[in-house]
C-alpha cells in the first residue's frame, strides 16, 4: 500500500493522467460488482478512506489492497457498484489511490457517490477488451482510454454533473453556496 | 401526451410541468439517516459549511444496522449521531424502533406525492405509499440536510402490470423475485418501476412494501404504487392529509410496459450470488441450509411472520438449522407477540431477536462461515453479504423460509402439511 495518499479530485485525476501515464495498471473485475464486494458490511463503522482502503475487495480479491498503487485504475463490466448506497465503497477506492473507475455501465447511486467524493466514473463500452494488469491511461480531453496501446472511446460525464466534477466533488461545489436554486411552489 | 406518476410528483412539488429526463433541484419532504451512512453524512454536512439543518422536522434519524452497538466503533458512531440530533433538534428514534424503512412508513414520515430521500439504497420502499423515494449516498445526504433540496434527473418509468390471484403460499416476495429475474439486475437503472394492475390493487401495504423495497435490485431509482383507498387507509392514523389522486395517465410515455400473471406463479428462490437469478423452488428443492433468516425491511412485517407461522403450525424447526426471526419494528414485534407467534417461533427452536437489520447486511451478528448456506427473506444474496465470501445466500419468501427451516433443506412451502 502506498503511503501519503492524498485524495486528489476527479478533476486533478483528469488533468493529471499524463503524470500517472503508463505506470498505472488496470485492475480488472467482472459484471455486477456490488458495493459489498468493494467494502464488506463489517467494515462500515470505519469512515476514513485510508483505513477503508485496507479492506477494499477483502474476500473478493485480497491482493488488491496489498498491491494497488497510486493512480491505478479499476476496470469493471456492467452495473459496477450495484447494491448498497454505502459511500464507503468509492471512499475505499480513493483511499487505495484509485482516482478512476472505468466500466461498461454503473449502478446509479455508486456513479453519483463517486462524482460527489471525487472519484471519476468513466463509461467505456469496450472494457471487455481490457486485460487485467494492462497499462492504462485516460485521455479525457480527447475522450478515450488507452490500455496496452489500444484506444477505446469513453463517454463524457453528464452535463449537469460536470460542474461537480470540475469543482472536485460535491463538498467543494456546495461549500460556497448559501442557497440553491430550488424549483418550488409555495410550501405548506 | 399524458404524464407518469413520477413526472406528476416532480411537477407537483416543483410547481411546473416536468418531464422525464429533465434535471431539477427539487425540494425534499423528508430525509432519513441511519447508523451506517449517517456519520459520513453529518461529516459532509459540516464540510459543506452546514450549521443548521434545513428543517429538523423533516429529518428522521435512527439506528438499526448495528444495534445494540456491537463494537466500540459502532457505539462511537451512535454517540456522534446522538450529539448531532440533540444539537439540531432532529427526532432520533435511536436503537428503539427498528429497521429504518419500516419505521419511516409507520411514523408517517413518507406520504403520497412526496419526495423523500434516505441514505440507504432500500429507501425506494416508501413508494409503497405513493411517495417518490430514493436512496442516496452520504455526500448527497449532507447536501440534502443543508439545503433541503437535491438534484434529480427525473426518471423514466417502467410500468409493471400484475394480474391474477396468488396461489396458496405464494405472495409478493415471489412476485418481486420473478420480476427482478425478468428485468435483470441493471434492467431498470436510472428508471422508476411503477407496480400496477389488479393484483397490486388488492395487495396490502406490507406486500407493496416488499415489491417497492426490491426495485433497487433492478437498479431502479424508485419503485412506486399509485395511492388508492388502501394507501389512504394506511395513512389515516399517520398523517393529517386529505386524500387526493396522483396516478399515471393512460397515455403517459412509459419507458416500457411489462405484464405479469401470478395465477400460476411458483414460490421463487434467488440463487447465489445475484438477486436476478430467481428460479421456481422446485429447481433448488433439497439444497441443504445451515441458517434461515426471517426478517429485514423486505419481509419482517407481522404479515410475513404470520405467513411463516401458518406454514410452521405446531411443528418444530430442524434442530440442525439456526433459525433467526427478527420483526422489522417495535410495532411489528408487538403485533407478532400479541398474536402468540413469538412463543410459537421460540418453542419451535428459533431465536427471536429485537427489531434490527440483523444478518441481512453481514455486519452485526448471524454471520456465515465458509461453506455455509443461508436461506433468507432479505433482499440481497451478494457474495459475502452475510459473512464469508465462501458462503452462499439464497433469497425467498417467508413461507418458503419457514418450510425449509422445518425440513433443513430448501422446501416448497406447499408441500409442508
Amino acid at each position: 500500500m502506498m503511503t501519503n495518499r492524498k485524495p486528489a479530485s476527479a478533476r486533478e485525476a483528469f488533468a493529471g493522467m499524463s503524470r500517472i501515464g503508463t505506470t498505472a495498471r488496470a485492475w480488472k473485475f467482472g459484471d455486477d460488482i456490488d458495493t459489498d464486494a468493494i467494502i464488506p458490511g463489517r467494515f462500515l463503522t470505519i469512515n476514513n478512506p485510508d483505513e477503508l482502503a485496507l479492506h477494499a475487495f477483502e474476500g473478493t480479491r485480497d491482493e488488491f489492497a496489498k498491491k494497488v498503487r497510486e493512480g491505478d485504475v479499476v476496470v469493471g463490466g456492467r452495473n459496477f457498484g450495484c447494491g448498497s448506497s454505502r459511500e464507503h465503497a468509492p471512499l475505499a477506492l480513493l483511499g487505495s489511490g484509485v482516482r478512476i473507475v472505468v466500466a461498461q455501465s454503473f449502478a446509479r447511486i455508486f456513479f453519483r457517490n463517486s462524482i460527489n467524493v471525487g472519484l471519476l466514473p468513466v463509461v467505456c463500452h469496450d472494457t471487455g477488451k481490457i486485460a487485467d494488469g494492462a497499462k492504462i491511461r485516460l485521455n479525457a480531453k480527447e475522450g478515450y482510454i488507452e490500455a496496452d496501446g489500444k484506444r477505446y472511446a469513453v463517454e463524457p460525464v453528464p452535463d449537469f454533473m460536470q460542474g461537480i466534477v470540475d469543482a472536485g466533488g460535491l463538498v467543494p461545489y456546495a461549500k460556497g453556496l448559501k442557497k440553491v436554486p430550488v424549483c418550488t411552489k409555495s410550501r405548506r | 401526451m399524458g404524464a407518469t406518476i413520477v413526472e406528476k410528483i416532480f411537477s407537483g412539488n416543483c410547481g411546473k410541468e416536468i418531464r422525464a429526463g429533465e434535471v431539477v433541484m427539487a425540494p425534499l419532504d423528508g430525509a432519513m439517516i441511519h447508523d451506517i451512512t449517517g456519520p459520513l453524512a453529518i461529516q459532509k454536512f459540516y464540510e459543506m459549511g452546514g450549521s443548521r439543518v434545513f428543517d429538523p422536522e423533516r429529518i428522521i434519524m435512527l439506528f438499526d444496522h448495528q444495534i445494540p452497538a456491537d463494537s466500540i466503533e459502532a457505539a462511537q458512531n451512535h454517540v456522534y449521531m446522538r450529539t448531532f440530533a440533540a444539537e439540531q433538534q432532529i427526532h432520533n428514534y435511536d436503537i428503539n424502533e427498528g429497521v429504518c424503512h419500516q419505521v419511516v412508513l409507520e411514523k408517517g414520515r413518507a406520504a403520497p406525492g412526496e419526495i423523500v430521500v434516505g441514505a440507504d439504497s432500500h429507501t425506494c420502499m416508501y413508494g409503497a405509499v405513493g411517495a417518490f423515494a430514493t436512496g442516496i449516498g452520504s455526500t448527497d445526504m449532507g447536501f440534502a440536510l443543508k439545503f433541503g433540496a437535491l438534484y434529480f434527473k427525473v426518471p423514466e418509468t417502467i410500468r409493471a402490470e400484475v394480474s391474477g390471484r396468488f396461489p396458496n403460499r405464494v405472495g409478493a416476495k415471489d412476485l418481486i423475485l420473478a420480476i427482478a429475474a425478468d428485468i435483470g439486475a441493471d434492467g431498470a437503472t436510472y428508471k422508476a418501476i411503477e407496480f400496477t394492475g389488479r393484483t397490486i390493487s388488492k395487495m396490502g401495504i406490507p406486500g407493496r412494501m416488499t415489491c417497492c423495497n426490491m426495485a433497487i435490485e433492478m437498479g431502479a431509482k424508485a419503485g412506486i404504487v399509485a395511492p388508492d383507498t388502501i394507501t389512504w387507509e394506511y395513512m389515516k392514523c399517520r398523517r393529517k392529509m386529505k386524500p387526493f389522486v396522483v396516478r399515471s395517465d393512460r397515455d403517459a410515455d412509459f419507458a416500457e410496459r411489462r405484464s405479469y400473471d401470478v395465477s400460476d406463479l411458483e414460490p421463487q428462490v434467488a440463487i447465489p450470488h445475484n438477486v436476478d437469478t430467481a428460479v421456481p423452488v422446485s429447481k433448488v428443492a433439497g439444497t441443504h441450509v445451515d441458517q434461515v433468516f426471517l426478517g429485514s425491511c423486505t419481509n419482517g412485517r407481522f404479515e410475513d411472520l404470520k405467513e411463516a407461522a401458518l406454514v410452521l403450525g405446531k411443528k418444530k424447526f430442524n434442530p440442525e438449522v439456526r433459525v433467526i426471526v427478527i420483526p422489522a419494528s417495535r410495532d411489528e414485534y408487538l403485533k407478532t407477540l400479541r398474536a402468540g407467534l413469538v412463543e410459537r417461533f421460540v418453542k419451535a427452536g428459533a431465536l427471536v431477536e429485537a427489531p434490527c437489520c440483523g444478518p441481512c447486511m453481514g455486519g452485526s451478528f448471524g454471520l456465515l462461515a465458509p461453506g455455509e448456506v443461508s436461506l433468507s427473506t432479505s433482499n440481497r444474496n451478494f457474495r459475502g453479504r452475510q459473512g464469508s465470501t465462501d458462503a452462499k445466500v439464497y433469497l425467498c419468501s417467508p413461507a418458503t423460509a419457514a418450510a425449509s427451516a422445518i425440513t433443513g433443506v430448501i422446501t416448497d412451502p406447499r408441500e409442508v402439511r
